[in-house]
C-alpha cells in the first residue's frame, strides 16, 4: 500500500472527481454511485428497525413477566377490552399497510400520478385506527381505567389491575406515537410525491417509510392479542 | 435496483392477514385454557411472517438483510427469555435450612 | 514512505497552506453545520473534554469528602448527588460517547476508504443530541442535582426520591439515541463503503473494534430508553410497573437496567482495545499476533457481553439458580479478553519496540485492564460476590477498566493521531511526563480501593469507620496527582495547535489508509482518488509472511 502505482491511476497528476453530469438529482457524493447510496440507506432503515425491535421488545419483557405473575388478574381486565372494534382496527391497520405496499410498487414502476393516492389512503387508514383508539381511551378514561388518573377497579385484582392498563396505554401509546410520527413521514412523501420528486430510478424514501409503516404494523399485530384476546371472559363478546 | 413484486401478491397476502385475523378473534371464544395464548401467538407470527416476507420483500432481500432481521428477533427473543428465566426458577434450588425462613427469594405475588 | 500524492499539486489557501478540512472554511456555522466526519469528531472532542472536566469535579467533591471518615464536607444527600452526577456524566457523557465519536468518526471512514461516514447528517444530528442531552442533564445537575445513583434503582427512583429524576432521564435518554445513531453510521458504513480491495480480512482491528462496539450500541441502548421511560411515567403518574407497594417488581427494573448496562461496559472499552490494537502493532513494528482470533474475539465479546447481566443481580432476590448460570457466562466473557491481551503481548515479543507517549498508554493499559479484568473474576464468582457486592472492590474494578483501560487508550489514540487530526506533532516530552503521572496517579487512586472494598467498606458511603481512613488518604492524595496529570495533556495539546512541529503525513512510519495516503490534516474528501487496497492490514515485515500464490 506504500507504492504510488497501487493507485489504479498511472498519471503522476491525480484526476479531479469526475463531475456526474448525469446524476440524479438527489445523489449524495460520499457515495460510489445511487446503488451504494440505496443499499445504504436500505441497510440503515433495517438497523433502525431492529433498534425498534428491542425498544419495544422491552415492554414486551416487561409484560410477559406481569402476565405470568398476574396471570388471573389480567384474564379479569379482558373484559374491558372490547374485541370486535380491536379486530376491525387490526383489519385497518393491515389494509394501510397494503395501500403502503402498493404505493412502493406505483413509485417502483414509475406510475408517478398514482403514488401520491395510495399514500393518501395509507394516511387515511392510519388516521381511521387513531381515531378509533381515541375513542377507546376516551372510554376508559370514563370507566376510571387510565392509571394515575382516578383509577377505580373493582375486585380483589386492583393493583395488578392497575399495571396491566398502565402496559395497555404505554405499549398503545408508543405505538400510536410510532404511528402518527408515520403518519407525519407519509405527508412529507406526498408533497415529494406531488412535486414528482419519485420515480423508477429514485424512490428511496418511499420504501424506506413503506419498511417503518409496516413495521408499526407489525407492533400491532403482537399487541392486538396480547392486550386484546387474552382472557376467559369473552363470551358473549365484550365492551370497551 | 429492488425486485417488483406484482401487485397480486400483495393482495393475495392481505387476504390472508384479514383471514387471520378473523381467526384470532374466532378462537378467543374457544376455551383452549393455556391454548388460547399460544394459538393466538403462532397466528400473530404466522401474519408477522407474512408481512416482514412479503410486504417488506425480505424475501428478495440480501443475505444481510435476513441476518439482521433474525438477529434483532433473536436479541428479543434474549431479553424475554432470560429475564424470564428468574422468575421461572426461583423455586427451584432450596435455600439452606440455616437461613431460615426470613430469607426466602421475595415472592412478587399478592 | 510517505506517498501522499504530490503535495505540490493540492491547491493552497491565501496564507500559503495546503487547503485541509480544518482551513478549508472558518466561519461558526461551517463547524456547527458540518457534515464532515472529522469536525465532528473535533466537535466531540471539545464536548466531551469539557464533560470529563464537569463529571472530574465531582469526584473531587467525592475524594474531598472521603479525606475525614466523618461527613463535613458535604451532607449525606449532597453526597449522593455528587456520587450519582459523577455516574451519570463520566458514562453517558464521557466514556459511551469517548472513542467512537472522536476517534471513530475521523478515522473510520479513511481507514476504510471512503470519503465520509454513510450518514453525514445523522452524525451532525447524533452530536447534536448529546449536547441537548447534556444540557438537560446538567440542568437536572443544577437545579439541585439527582441523588439516585446513576443506576437509578426502583423504588427510590420512580417514587420516593424528590430529585430532579425525570428531567436526568431525559438527558440520559437523549444520550442513548445518540450513541445509538452512531452505532446505526458505523455498522452501515463499514459494511457498505469499504474501498475496493478492502475485505473484512484486511480492515484494521481498530474498526473490528469499533463494529463490534456498534453492535452493542445498536441493540442494548433502546432497552436503557424504554426502561427509563417507564420509570419517568411512574413517577409521573403514580402508577406501580417497578414499585411493589403497587403490585411492580424492583427486580425488573434491574434486570431490564442491567440488560443494557451491562453491555454498555463493552461498549465503553472495546472501542480502547480497538485504540491498543492499533498501537501496539505500529509501536512493536510488526504484525499483530492472530489477527483472525483478534477480529473473533471482539465480536464474540459484544455477543457474550448480553449473557452476563445478572450478574449485577445476585444479591437482589433473583434466583440462585439463574445466578449460577449468569456466573458461569461471566467466567465465559473473560476469554475474548484474555485472548486479545494474549495476542497483543505476543505481538510484542521480538518486536521492535519504541517507547513513544502512545505506547507507554498501551503498557499502562494491557497492565492495568488485567488488573481490571482478573479482579472481575472474584465478582463473577457468585459466593464471594456476596461479601464483596457493593463494595469498594467493585468501584476499584470498574475504574481499573474504565479509567486504567479506557481513559489511557483514549489518550493513547488521541496522542498517536492527533499529528494526523490536526497537523501538529505534540512535545514528546511533556507526552511521556504526562502518562508517568497519570500512572502513578491512577494506581494510587484505586489500588487501595481494592483493600478497602476486600476490608468491607461499601460504596456510596460519605462516612467510614476510622480504621479505614489511612487508605483513603492514599485514594484522594493519587486523585490529586490523577488530576494533575489529566490537565497536562490539555495544556501541551492546545499549545501545540500553534506551536507545535508541523506534522508530515506519516511521522510514525505506520501502516493504514490513514498514514499512508492522506495528508496531515487530511482534505475534506480524505482522499485523492479512492485507494484501492492490495495488502492485508499491518504490512509490517512483509518478507516474514507466507507467500500466498494468487493473491
Amino acid at each position: 500500500m506504500s507504492e504510488p502505482d497501487t493507485i489504479q491511476s498511472t498519471n503522476a497528476i491525480p484526476e479531479p472527481p469526475v463531475e456526474h453530469a448525469h446524476a440524479h438529482p438527489a445523489f449524495q457524493h460520499h457515495f460510489d454511485d445511487m446503488e451504494q447510496q440505496f443499499e445504504a440507506s436500505h441497510l440503515g432503515m433495517w438497523v433502525f428497525l431492529v433498534t425498534e425491535v428491542m425498544f419495544f421488545g422491552g415492554l414486551f419483557a416487561a409484560y410477559t413477566i406481569y402476565r405470568t405473575l398476574y396471570s388471573a388478574a389480567f384474564a379479569d381486565t379482558s373484559r374491558h377490552m372490547d374485541v370486535i372494534l380491536g379486530g376491525m382496527n387490526t383489519a385497518v391497520l393491515i389494509g394501510s399497510s397494503l395501500t403502503m405496499a402498493l404505493a412502493v410498487h406505483a413509485a417502483q414502476t414509475n406510475a408517478r400520478r398514482r403514488l401520491p393516492w395510495f399514500l393518501i389512503g395509507t394516511i387515511a387508514l392510519g388516521s381511521v385506527f387513531l381515531v378509533v383508539k381515541a375513542f377507546e381511551y376516551t372510554h376508559k378514561w370514563h370507566e376510571h381505567l387510565v392509571p394515575g388518573l382516578h383509577f377505580q377497579y373493582e375486585g380483589p385484582y386492583a393493583a395488578q389491575a392497575q399495571i396491566l392498563f398502565s402496559f395497555y396505554f404505554i405499549m398503545t401509546g408508543m405505538h400510536a406515537l410510532h404511528m402518527i410520527i408515520g403518519i407525519g413521514l407519509l405527508t412529507y412523501l406526498i408533497v415529494k410525491a406531488r412535486r414528482l420528486a419519485y420515480s423508477s430510478e429514485y424512490f428511496t424514501p418511499v420504501e424506506m417509510v413503506g419498511l417503518y409503516w409496516h413495521f408499526v404494523d407489525i407492533v400491532w399485530i403482537f399487541l392486538f392479542p396480547l392486550l386484546y384476546l387474552i382472557g376467559q371472559h369473552n363470551l358473549g363478546g365484550g365492551h370497551s | 435496483m429492488t425486485h417488483v413484486v406484482p401487485k397480486s401478491t400483495y393482495y393475495m397476502v392481505f387476504a390472508a392477514l384479514l383471514t387471520l385475523t378473523a381467526v384470532t378473534v374466532g378462537v378467543t371464544y374457544i376455551h383452549m385454557g393455556r391454548f388460547n395464548l399460544i394459538v393466538a401467538l403462532l397466528i400473530a407470527i404466522t401474519k408477522a411472517s407474512l408481512v416482514v416476507l412479503f410486504f417488506m420483500n425480505v424475501k428478495n432481500s440480501s443475505p444481510l438483510t435476513k441476518l439482521f432481521v433474525v438477529a434483532g428477533l433473536f436479541w428479543m427473543g434474549l431479553l424475554v427469555v432470560l429475564t424470564f428465566s428468574d422468575y421461572v426458577s426461583r423455586g427451584w434450588l432450596a435455600v439452606p435450612q440455616s437461613w431460615s425462613s426470613e430469607h426466602k427469594t421475595p415472592n412478587v405475588l399478592r | 514512505m510517505s506517498s501522499v500524492p504530490l503535495v505540490h499539486e493540492q491547491p493552497i489557501t491565501p496564507e500559503g497552506r495546503t487547503v485541509n478540512y480544518l482551513n478549508v472554511r472558518h466561519s461558526i456555522a461551517s463547524w456547527l453545520l458540518t457534515v464532515d466526519h472529522k469536525r465532528i469528531c473535533i466537535l466531540y472532542l471539545v464536548s466531551i473534554t469539557f464533560f470529563f472536566i464537569i463529571g472530574g469535579l465531582a469526584a473531587t467533591l467525592i475524594r474531598l469528602e472521603l479525606i475525614t471518615p466523618g461527613g463535613d464536607l458535604l451532607t449525606a444527600d449532597g453526597y449522593n448527588k455528587a456520587f450519582t452526577a459523577h455516574g451519570i456524566v463520566m458514562i453517558f457523557f464521557f466514556l459511551v460517547p469517548s472513542i467512537p465519536a472522536t476517534l471513530g468518526n475521523f478515522l473510520i471512514p479513511i481507514m476504510i476508504g471512503a470519503r465520509d461516514l454513510a450518514f453525514p447528517k445523522l452524525n451532525l444530528l447524533s452530536w447534536y443530541l448529546l449536547m441537548i442531552g447534556a444540557i438537560v442533564a446538567m440542568g437536572a445537575l443544577f437545579l439541585g442535582g439527582v441523588d439516585t445513583g446513576w443506576t437509578f434503582y426502583t423504588p427510590y427512583s420512580s417514587r420516593y426520591s424528590n430529585t430532579y429524576v425525570s428531567i436526568a432521564i431525559i438527558g440520559a435518554f437523549l444520550a442513548g439515541f445518540s450513541s445509538i445513531l452512531t452505532g446505526l453510521n458505523f455498522v452501515v458504513t463499514v459494511h457498505m463503503m469499504r474501498a475496493p480491495g478492502m475485505y473484512w480480512s484486511r480492515l484494521p482491528l481498530f474498526v473490528w473494534a469499533l463494529y463490534a462496539t456498534s453492535l452493542i450500541q445498536i441493540l442494548a441502548t433502546p432497552v436503557l430508553a424504554i426502561t427509563l421511560l417507564l420509570v419517568a411515567v411512574e413517577r409521573s403518574f403514580r402508577i406501580g410497573i417497578f414499585d411493589p407497594a403497587l403490585g411492580g417488581d424492583p427486580v425488573l427494573f434491574q434486570h431490564m437496567f442491567w440488560f443494557y448496562s451491562h453491555p454498555a461496559v463493552y461498549i465503553m472499552i472495546l472501542p480502547g482495545m480497538g485504540v491498543i490494537n492499533e498501537l501496539v502493532t505500529c509501536f512493536s513494528r510488526k504484525r499483530i499476533f492472530g489477527y483472525e482470533a483478534i477480529a473473533v474475539a471482539h465480536v464474540a465479546l459484544a455477543v457474550i457481553s448480553f449473557l452476563v447481566w445478572g450478574h449485577h443481580l445476585f444479591v437482589s432476590g433473583q434466583s440462585i439458580y439463574a445466578g449460577m448460570v449468569f456466573s458461569i457466562l461471566s467466567f465465559a466473557v473473560a476469554i475474548p479478553s484474555a485472548v486479545k491481551v494474549f495476542n497483543w503481548t505476543a505481538t510484542m515479543y521480538r518486536g521492535s519496540i519504541s517507547y513513544d507517549t502512545p505506547m507507554l498508554y498501551t503498557f499502562g493499559f494491557i497492565g492495568l485492564f488485567t488488573i481490571g479484568g482478573l479482579t472481575g473474576l472474584p465478582l463473577a464468582t457468585l459466593a464471594v460476590d456476596v461479601h464483596l457486592s457493593d463494595t469498594y472492590f467493585v468501584i476499584a474494578h470498574f475504574h481499573y477498566i474504565m479509567v486504567g483501560g479506557m481513559v489511557l487508550a483514549y489518550l493513547g489514540g488521541l496522542h498517536f493521531w492527533w499529528p494526523k487530526i490536526t497537523g501538529r506533532m505534540y512535545p514528546e516530552g511533556w507526552g511521556k511526563f504526562a502518562a508517568l503521572v497519570i500512572f502513578v496517579g491512577f494506581n494510587l487512586t484505586f489500588f487501595p480501593q481494592f483493600l478497602l472494598g476486600y476490608l468491607g467498606m461499601p460504596r456510596r458511603y460519605y462516612t467510614y469507620p476510622d480504621e479505614f481512613q489511612v487508605y483513603h488518604v492514599l485514594s484522594s492524595a493519587g486523585a490529586s496527582i490523577l488530576a494533575a496529570g489529566f490537565a497536562i495533556p490539555v495544556f501541551y495539546l492546545l499549545w501545540s495547535l500553534r506551536n507545535g512541529p508541523m506534522a508530515t503525513a506519516n511521522p510514525w512510519g505506520a501502516k493504514g489508509l490513514e498514514w499512508e495516503h492522506t495528508t496531515s490534516p487530511p482534505i475534506t474528501e480524505n482522499f485523492v482518488e479512492t485507494p484501492i487496497v492490495t495488502e492485508e492490514a499491518y504490512h509490517y515485515a512483509p518478507e516474514q509472511e507466507p507467500e500466498i500464490v494468487g493473491a
